[in-house]
């Protein structure tokens, strides 16, 4: 993980996480970006349920472009708050968007066009505060946003980098296919025959993945599907700490500096009760040809 | 009996009483998840659940949610997929009914999900549009619950997330575009209000048991318009009361 933050998401870097919205957020990355002290970055996402949070309570982000900045479970996010309100630690600059028009940005990105026209947000004074976003001929039109990186937690990946994601996809594959490259974080590495039998779970090209980290509970608190339940009750801790700016400094103490590595900060978590051991396999599907 | 329910408990049933059945319903977070389920163990059995994760449902997911992406939310799901397809639904009239959640509501039903105070230099910053403003613009109906307090109910938002009626001018949205027909209700701790068919101001449909039209005129930001018959809003079932308990035990 520390390898592929290095030298795939440097300063100043625009990073798409949190795609899949509620689940599969790759906290482990996010954290490795703290760990690392990465600077002036711009985060780029739907709702991010925490994450994003953290990033900038931490210092590390310039710019939030997505339609939601909180904590689902628990509502406010309170280090966004104070980076709005006070500019603690820093400023931030906030591009708004909608869950569809941060797709359809996404989409324009990922289809090599300046923008996409939608009808979603006519009305609204995001269109007033977001300069990618502008009316004409009736319709809104969504500025293409092309992330350097996009972050995805996946099920399970090969070494190749194609990766197998099932449940909800919120807007993965139009972050994938936007970016110039993706880091692929799983909970299980595969053999290739696993991902090729079935080639219609790959949620994104193998040629766009550039690192693909085994990184087993890297999504915790957020749920994995026949992997990790959702963690309400961490998610709930966080929201009590990250009250003040020295609660949240704790909170960063706790679950991030002092922990070198994911299985370090797993330990330190109540995440067995979370494994998911009641298993709902699919039916397989036959890709026979002769 | 008074005692008997939560006001929490109350506004979930008004709302699943907003589900029709054979509805697709834009599914938000916390009430209008439980309200779905009570709707569909109720009154609308054959009401389809749009989550913008990327689901879609026909029945209650079979444990406690936390939030709509939690794993009993996929098992079972008629479809799983990518938020877009989902939108492309709703962009198409298919949506017949969303929930929004609020902060802050106006007269004209207009949201604020954004910022409180100047958007430049917040006095608060809220989390943002999340899907709101889609529901707002592209569902046929919807429905926004919330806390009531004068500081939530005003006379008008300082800055629309999600479109309501805009200025109350009979058909405003058409003119300006937005598919949908708008806000239908504003439920709240204290009682319902509804909207004029074709746009306008809300009027106080009904007031919860326990509380009075005084009540609703002390903690709002506005000057109220009643309906011709305010009436009490029925308490909640035992059917619906049991299906919401059932449902938020693991809640604390």
């Amino acid at each position: 993980m520390a390898g592929a933050i290095e030298r795939f998401v440097p300063d100043g870097s625009t990073v798409a996480m949190g795609t899949a919205l509620e689940p599969l957020i790759p906290f482990a990355a996010g954290h490795e970006m703290i760990r690392q002290r990465r600077r002036d970055l711009e985060l780029v996402g739907p709702i991010s349920d925490a994450l994003f949070d953290q990033l900038i309570g931490a210092g590390c982000v310039r710019r939030v472009t997505a339609a939601w900045v909180g904590n689902v479970s628990e509502g406010l996010g309170q280090c966004y708050r104070r980076a709005c309100e006070q500019g603690i630690p820093r400023e931030l600059e906030v591009f708004d968007h909608t869950n569809f028009s941060i797709s359809l940005a996404l989409w324009a990105a990922a289809w090599n066009v300046p923008s996409l026209p939608t009808r979603t947000l006519l009305g609204s004074d995001i269109l007033r505060t977001n300069p990618n976003l502008s009316l004409g001929f009736g319709l809104v039109h969504v500025g293409a946003v092309r992330p350097d990186v996009a972050v995805i937690h996946v099920q399970r990946a090969d070494a190749m980098g194609r990766a197998h994601a099932w449940g909800p996809l919120g807007i993965s594959e139009e972050a994938g296919l936007a970016a110039d490259r993706v880091i692929v974080t799983c909970e299980e590495l595969v053999d290739s025959d696993i991902t090729l039998s079935d080639p219609n779970r790959i949620l994104l090209p193998e040629t766009k993945v550039v690192a693909v980290v085994h990184e087993p509970g890297g999504a915790h608190p957020s749920p994995v599907q026949g992997y990790f339940k959702r963690d309400h009750a961490f998610y709930r801790d966080y929201a009590e700490q990250s009250r003040t700016a020295d609660g949240f400094a704790a909170w960063l103490n706790r679950w991030v500096f002092e922990v070198p590595d994911r299985a370090t900060y797993l330990s330190r978590t109540d995440a067995v009760p979370l494994r998911i051991r009641g298993h709902r396999y699919s039916a397989p599907a036959d890709f026979g040809h002769e | 009996m008074s005692e008997a329910y939560t006001p929490q408990e109350l506004m979930v049933a008004v709302a699943s009483r907003e589900i029709r059945d054979g509805d697709l319903v834009f599914v938000g977070m916390r009430l209008p998840i439980l309200a779905y389920a009570v709707a569909l163990t109720t009154h609308a059995p054959n009401a389809r659940g749009l989550f913008e994760v990327g689901l879609m449902r026909d029945r209650p997911a079979g444990a406690f949610l936390g939030t709509m992406g939690d794993p009993p939310n996929v098992a079972g799901a008629v479809w799983a997929t990518r938020m877009s397809n989902a939108m492309a639904l709703m962009a198409q009239g298919h949506v017949d009914l969303g929930f929004i959640g609020g902060a802050e509501v106006d007269r004209f039903g207009n949201l604020n999900t954004s910022y409180v105070g100047d958007h430049a230099k917040p006095k608060v910053k809220l989390p943002g549009s999340g899907g709101g403003a889609d529901i707002a613009i592209l569902s046929r109906r919807w429905v926004t619950s919330m806390s009531h307090e004068k500081r939530r109910l005003v006379d008008r938002v300082s800055f629309v997330t999600s479109p309501g009626h805009g200025d109350g001018s009979r058909g405003w949205r058409e003119r300006n575009g937005l598919l949908g027909g708008g806000p239908v209700a504003i439920i709240t701790t204290l009682c319902v209000f509804r909207f004029p068919e074709g746009g306008g101001e809300a009027y106080l449909d009904s007031v919860h048991p326990g509380h009075t039209v005084a009540d609703v005129r002390a903690e709002t930001g506005w000057d109220v318009k009643e309906a011709s018959n305010v009436g009490m809003t029925a308490p909640p079932t035992e059917s619906e009361l049991d299906e919401i308990r059932r449902r938020s035990e693991e809640l604390t």
